[in-house]
């Protein structure tokens, strides 16, 4: 394989929807436990380029790797994720009808997630521990029998954040997780995911250019479903083409809409 | 014997006043004589010459032989055949009127008794019926009615009488109406197969091959069967016979094109308002078949309404039915909406028992108030009968009707939809509720006016159920399961996906029924749904991409 | 199962197998007597219970809305029914060892299909295996390709009525719209004994309580709680690591087995099945015992086929006209009024009173937080999300 040390390797992927090329020829991987911030404007193929990792969206062409040797193609979305991949959505997607526990418990990694296991498996060897440890690492230890549905909407966010931590993945893919926050909440989130980078690896797509300087050591500009450029925050920031993309296209816009 | 005869007839002649025509020829006034005679073969063979005279005066002897009203009387020593008339009594005496048997020229007021009634019996009545029908159908030979004309020629035609060729040849001249034209030259043709020398059947088998007349297959299949018949004969009924079986093909193709078109544009109809609502608001209203019977319980209401107040305008009661039905349920459905399907937004499954609910109170409501019987719609005149496409196939109005009518339902919501500022408004709520509510867009007016579109879509197509369909309280419940179909079909995004889905559920429908039967057609429908949704989960035209599952 | 819990249940149990029996068993003139009437009346009230509470795992527990379980109940009743008439024999009306429909039909040799049924134990096994198989496949392929939602109950109605329609043709074989009926024993023992009567009762009793028994173990397991997540996030459950296609599959084929099982207990009772019991109003009325006993708590269910049913049997011998409206009432009141059912609407009664209780003996803080992990869950599910698609 071309790529000992990476954890995920996109090659010449396309992704369209209707006619629309969400992704286009896409060339994009990640080193092992490394911390990457995907940012782009409105419509580059952010999300879909995390689809396409995590098994939702299929593409036309094009190879998508997982770990040394892993081809992420034919597998189903659960199955991607048994293989160690998690996914934290934008909008938070919790189990509101189950207790916080519950939603951990469920999120666990173990050796079979199907029916008839699920069925008959009790509470295995330090289960409860894990449980626990999870929940106070996003700080939700005290309000574990609560109904997931009743916490705030940054709870909500954190137990997602905490369940696919559960899951014990080895590459975390996280989709705009400060929408809708605080600044204190923002701020911890931060620390959150810095902590979590440091025995996995971590993609994050944001906007918010604060937060991504506040965490990101290696920055992707996506534009038109392909890598723009990648490198440093700072370096990235000062780079004449993104400054073309975001602000460019917004006078075109302007121009456009009278 | 003969000599008297030969005096009557002059006799009778003179009497009537008229020149002696071939009407009165010997053989007719002899056969006149024998009509008293005791021998019943020669009473029919006398029937038959008089018959086969074709006089109009002759057969109408014959109608009065029929009717028991044919006397005779000795005159002097020879027997005089006479119609008799008006009975009346004068003391104990029954008197008769009665007139002579050619020229029904009054003879006076005799005893009844003085005359022996010829009696036709049934052998009798057999030997005349012919003479009187194939008369009868001269006559209508004659109608203004082209359609009675037509009825007259085919009629002919299948009886293929040697005699009636002159009158056939008559009409074809005369005849101005195409298509009755064709009939009367398939009658020439059907009488000269029959009757004709081998030049004459050649030409008729060709002309019948060329008319492509379904109703010559018989004699054709006998004349290319027949080994007396010369070869020439055989080889021309033969390709008169695949001409023929060609044609029948394409007039099955297109009856199965216009069966699955016509049963589409009811399923369209039907599945329109449906897949607006569910399109729009994302309610499954299982009402809807409801909303169809209310439309269809209004049409009944209409028409009783006409029936009742403006008889002579009944034709006309349709016109208004369409939008009556139309607003009836829109009214209901903005009933329900309003009060409350409003409350369970957003949660479809909630929806669909709600709505499962009313549309059971709806249904017994209709029971309850007009009984559980089904009760009678008729067409008005202008939506009954056919349209005559092609030789062999005529289409129901009714379904034509049916046909535009959903064809100018999809035209309108597209019109209202992308046209109309109200349009504009339903879509910017559908696309983004929130956004639109703050730039002042009224939500609920919004969803208010969907509703009762949709609504009033279905009561429009129970009102045009009316037309080809029994109307009872459970109307929807058989239409319902059918549209349902069709909207998961279709998928939700666009109308092209409902329209499609009708179009290929109803094209399908009438193309397997043929071969399996109505059940199982039905059945096989639902399979090949089922195994079409494997490949297009959410139907024909989904909303895809990352909005679609969020 | 927590205590209070298994002693509710077992003081039901008896009551229903061992008590009702008893009391039927007793001299008419006994006030407790319970005639042989009421006895079979309760017998297919239980026998819809049976369904009910598989119908309740399927959507009350995983929010898959199913309006086809007519179709399974259908198949247990046609199933036990074939061996039934088989049993008949030659003494049927026309003394011929073809059941009678047959005769009419002018049916010379009994069709191959029929012909297991001779065998008690395949009638058992086919009263499991046929539904339970075909809702294998039915399943697979709905779930399979992901239709969920309103598609799959919309899909599943079709199903009710591709079955009546196929039940109701005479070439099926299955008598036609008349069904089968005109039972006379069931392995061996007369039908017409109010003994047997009594015993099919208590079997339906028994079967009863050990279905709940089966039902509660799955939701108290890691499954029902996957089960539960599945209805509140499928998307979730996908991306977590399980499966929702397999887990829906599980408890759809599981709630056709229990539809099976109690149309197989049902015809027996009735001494009738006709393709009117597997149409589309009797699948969806089943929905609505569900959900007016409270979904997603197996009582309720139970509570309400029972209720459900006995308010039919009471409304349509007295005010025939009603009923409808009644049972479309109850569809639109349940819904809009009492979401979680009876079940729910006790229990938040219940709360409220000692929560009332409560601050009046003491000026206690709410304790809303203090609920149980392991306390049978009433509520209702929370809004489905729906996604609202642009018409283009």
């Amino acid at each position: 394989m071309t790529s000992t040390g990476s954890i995920i390797y996109l090659e010449d992927v396309t992704v369209s929807y209707d006619g629309f090329k969400a992704l286009s020829r896409l060339n994009f991987y990640m080193d092992r436990r490394e911390l990457r911030v995907v940012i782009g404007p409105n419509g580059a193929g952010k999300t879909t380029l995390l689809d396409v990792i995590s098994g939702r969206a299929k593409p036309e062409h094009g190879r998508v790797i997982f770990g040394d040797h892993t081809d992420l193609l034919p597998l189903r979305e659960n199955d991607i994720a048994g293989l160690g991949i998690g996914r934290k959505f934008q909008t938070p997607s919790v189990f509101v009808n189950l207790s916080v526990w519950d939603n951990v418990e469920l999120s666990l990694k173990r050796a079979s997630k199907g029916v008839f296991a699920t069925l008959l498996e009790r509470d295995a060897g330090g289960e409860r521990e894990r449980i626990a440890a999870t929940l106070a690492t996003v700080g939700l230890a005290d309000k574990a029998a609560r109904p997931a549905g009743a916490l705030s909407h940054g709870e909500k966010q954190w137990l997602e954040i905490g369940m696919v931590i559960a899951q014990d993945p080895e590459l975390l893919l996280v989709d705009e997780p400060v929408a809708g926050m605080t600044d204190e909440e923002t701020s911890r989130t931060g620390e959150l995911l810095e902590s979590i980078a440091a025995d996995r690896s971590v993609l994050v797509i944001e906007h918010d250019m604060e937060f991504v300087r506040q965490i990101a050591r290696k920055v992707t500009v996506l534009h038109q479903g392909t890598v723009l450029c990648e490198g440093p925050v700072d370096q990235v920031q000062n780079d004449p083409r993104v400054l073309e993309v975001y602000i460019g296209r917004r006078r075109e816009g302007t121009n456009a809409h009278g | 014997m003969t000599r008297s005869l030969l005096l009557l007839s002059l006799l009778v002649t003179w009497l009537a006043g008229v020149p002696a025509s071939h009407a009165q020829s010997p053989e007719a006034l002899k056969a006149l004589a024998d009509l008293a005679a005791d021998n019943a073969e020669k009473r029919e063979a006398a029937v038959n010459v008089l018959g086969g005279t074709r006089d109009p005066k002759w057969l109408e002897l014959l109608a009065a032989l029929r009717d028991g009203n044919v006397y005779a009387r000795t005159q002097g020593k020879a027997l005089e055949v006479v119609v008799g008339g008006t009975k009346s009594t004068k003391g104990d005496a029954e008197l008769i009127d009665i007139a002579s048997a050619y020229t029904r020229t009054a003879l006076g007021t005799v005893p009844v008794a003085s005359l022996t009634e010829i009696a036709a019996d049934r052998r009798l009545r057999i030997a005349i019926k012919p003479f009187l029908d194939a008369d009868e159908t001269r006559a209508q030979l004659a109608s203004a009615d082209p359609e009675r004309r037509r009825g007259a020629a085919l009629k002919l035609g299948h009886q293929a009488d040697a005699s009636a060729a002159v009158v056939v040849e008559a009409a074809i001249a005369k005849e101005s109406v195409d298509r009755v034209r064709e009939t009367l030259q398939q009658a020439q043709a059907l009488i000269r197969l029959a009757h004709g020398q081998a030049a004459d059947r050649i030409l008729a088998a060709q002309s019948l091959g060329n008319l492509h007349s379904f109703d010559a297959m018989p004699a054709l299949q006998g004349l290319a069967a027949d080994p007396g018949a010369s070869r020439a004969e055989r080889d021309a009924a033969t390709h008169a016979i695949r001409q023929i079986e060609r044609w029948s093909l394409l007039v099955r193709t297109v009856e199965t094109l216009f069966q699955g078109a016509s049963l589409a544009s009811i399923l369209l109809l039907m599945a329109l308002g449906l897949a607006i609502v569910f399109g729009l608001m994302g309610v499954i209203n299982m009402a809807h078949g409801e909303l169809m019977a209310l439309g269809a319980y209004s049409t009944f209401v209409v028409q009783n309404v006409f029936r009742a107040r403006w008889p002579e305008a009944f034709d006309a009661y349709f016109v208004v039915a369409l939008p009556v039905s139309f607003v009836v349920a829109a009214v209901v459905g903005v009933i329900l909406e309003r009060g409350v399907i409003r409350r369970l937004y957003g949660r479809p499954l909630e929806t669909l028992l709600l709505t499962w609910g009313a549309s059971l109170i709806i249904q017994q409501g209709l029971r309850l108030w007009f009984g559980a019987a089904n009760v009678d719609v008729s067409s008005p005149s202008w939506l009954s009968g056919g349209f005559a496409l092609m030789n062999g196939l005529t289409l129901p109005v009714n379904r034509l009707f049916i046909i535009a009518l959903a064809a100018a339902s999809v035209g309108g919501m597209y019109g209202l939809l992308f046209r109309t500022g109200a349009g504009l408004r339903i879509r910017a709520v559908t696309q983004n509720r929130a956004m639109s509510a703050c730039l002042g867009v009224r939500a609920g007016w919004v969803d208010a006016t969907t509703f009762a579109l949709g609504a009033g879509l279905a009561g429009l197509a129970g009102c045009a159920l009316t037309q080809i369909g029994n109307v009872g309280p459970s109307l929807g419940q058989n239409y319902i399961v059918d549209s349902f179909m069709v909207v998961v079909t279709g998928g939700v995004g666009k109308l092209a996906g409902t329209i499609l889905a009708a179009a290929g559920i109803g094209g399908l429908n009438k193309g397997i029924e043929p071969a399996l039967g109505a059940v199982f057609a039905k059945v096989a429908i639902l399979v090949m749904v089922i195994l079409f949704l494997q490949r297009r989960p959410a139907g024909l035209f989904a909303t895809r991409g990352r909005s679609a599952e969020a | 199962m927590p205590r209070r819990e298994a002693v509710a249940l077992g003081v039901a149990a008896l009551l229903l197998v061992v008590a009702l029996p008893i009391c039927n068993a007793l001299p008419t003139s006994s006030p407790l007597h319970l005639s042989d009437f009421r006895l079979n009346l309760f017998g297919k009230f239980l026998a819809y219970a049976i369904l009910a509470l598989g119908l309740d795992l399927l959507w009350g527990y995983a929010g898959v809305l199913s309006l086809g379980h007519g179709v399974f109940f259908g198949l247990g009743a046609y199933a036990m029914g074939m061996h039934l008439m088989l049993e008949i024999g030659a003494k049927s009306v026309y003394q011929s060892a073809l059941p009678d429909f047959m005769v009419w039909n002018q049916v010379k040799e009994l069709p191959l299909f029929w012909r297991p049924f001779y065998s008690g134990a395949f009638t058992l096994a086919a009263i499991v295996l046929v539904p339970g198989l075909f809702a294998l496949a039915f399943g697979f392929l709905a779930f399979r390709s992901r239709i969920r939602g309103v598609y799959f109950s919309i899909i599943t109605q079709a199903l009710a009525l591709s079955a009546w329609l196929v039940f109701n043709r005479n070439e099926m074989r299955l008598g036609g719209t008349n069904g089968l009926a005109d039972f006379k024993t069931i392995f061996g023992f007369s039908l017409n004994q109010a003994s047997t009567q009594r015993g099919l009762y208590a079997v339906t009793a028994l079967v009863l309580v050990v279905a709940y028994l089966v039902c509660r173990w799955i939701t108290n397991s890691r499954a029902g709680k996957v089960l539960v997540a599945i209805r509140d996030s499928e998307t979730r459950v996908l991306f977590s690591g399980y499966s929702p296609a397999r887990y829906k599959l599980f408890v759809f084929v599981v709630s056709a087995v229990l539809a099976g099982v109690a149309g197989a207990l049902y015809a027996p009772q009735v001494g009738i099945i006709t393709p009117a019991k597997l149409g589309v109003l009797p699948s969806i009325e089943m929905v609505v015992w569900v959900a007016a006993g409270g979904r997603g708590t197996l009582v309720g269910a139970a509570l309400g086929a029972f209720g459900v049913n006995w308010m039919q049997s009471w409304l349509t011998t007295s005010y025939p006209d009603l009923w409808l409206l009644f049972l479309g009432g109850l569809f639109m009141g349940v819904v809009l009024f009492f979401p979680d059912g009876l079940v729910g609407a006790l229990a938040r009664t219940a709360t409220r009173m000692m929560r009332l209780t409560r601050s009046a003996s003491s000026t206690a803080t709410p304790t809303e937080s203090a609920r149980s992990r392991e306390a049978p869950r009433t509520g209702h599910p929370r809004p489905e999300p729906v996604s609202r698609t642009p018409l283009q």
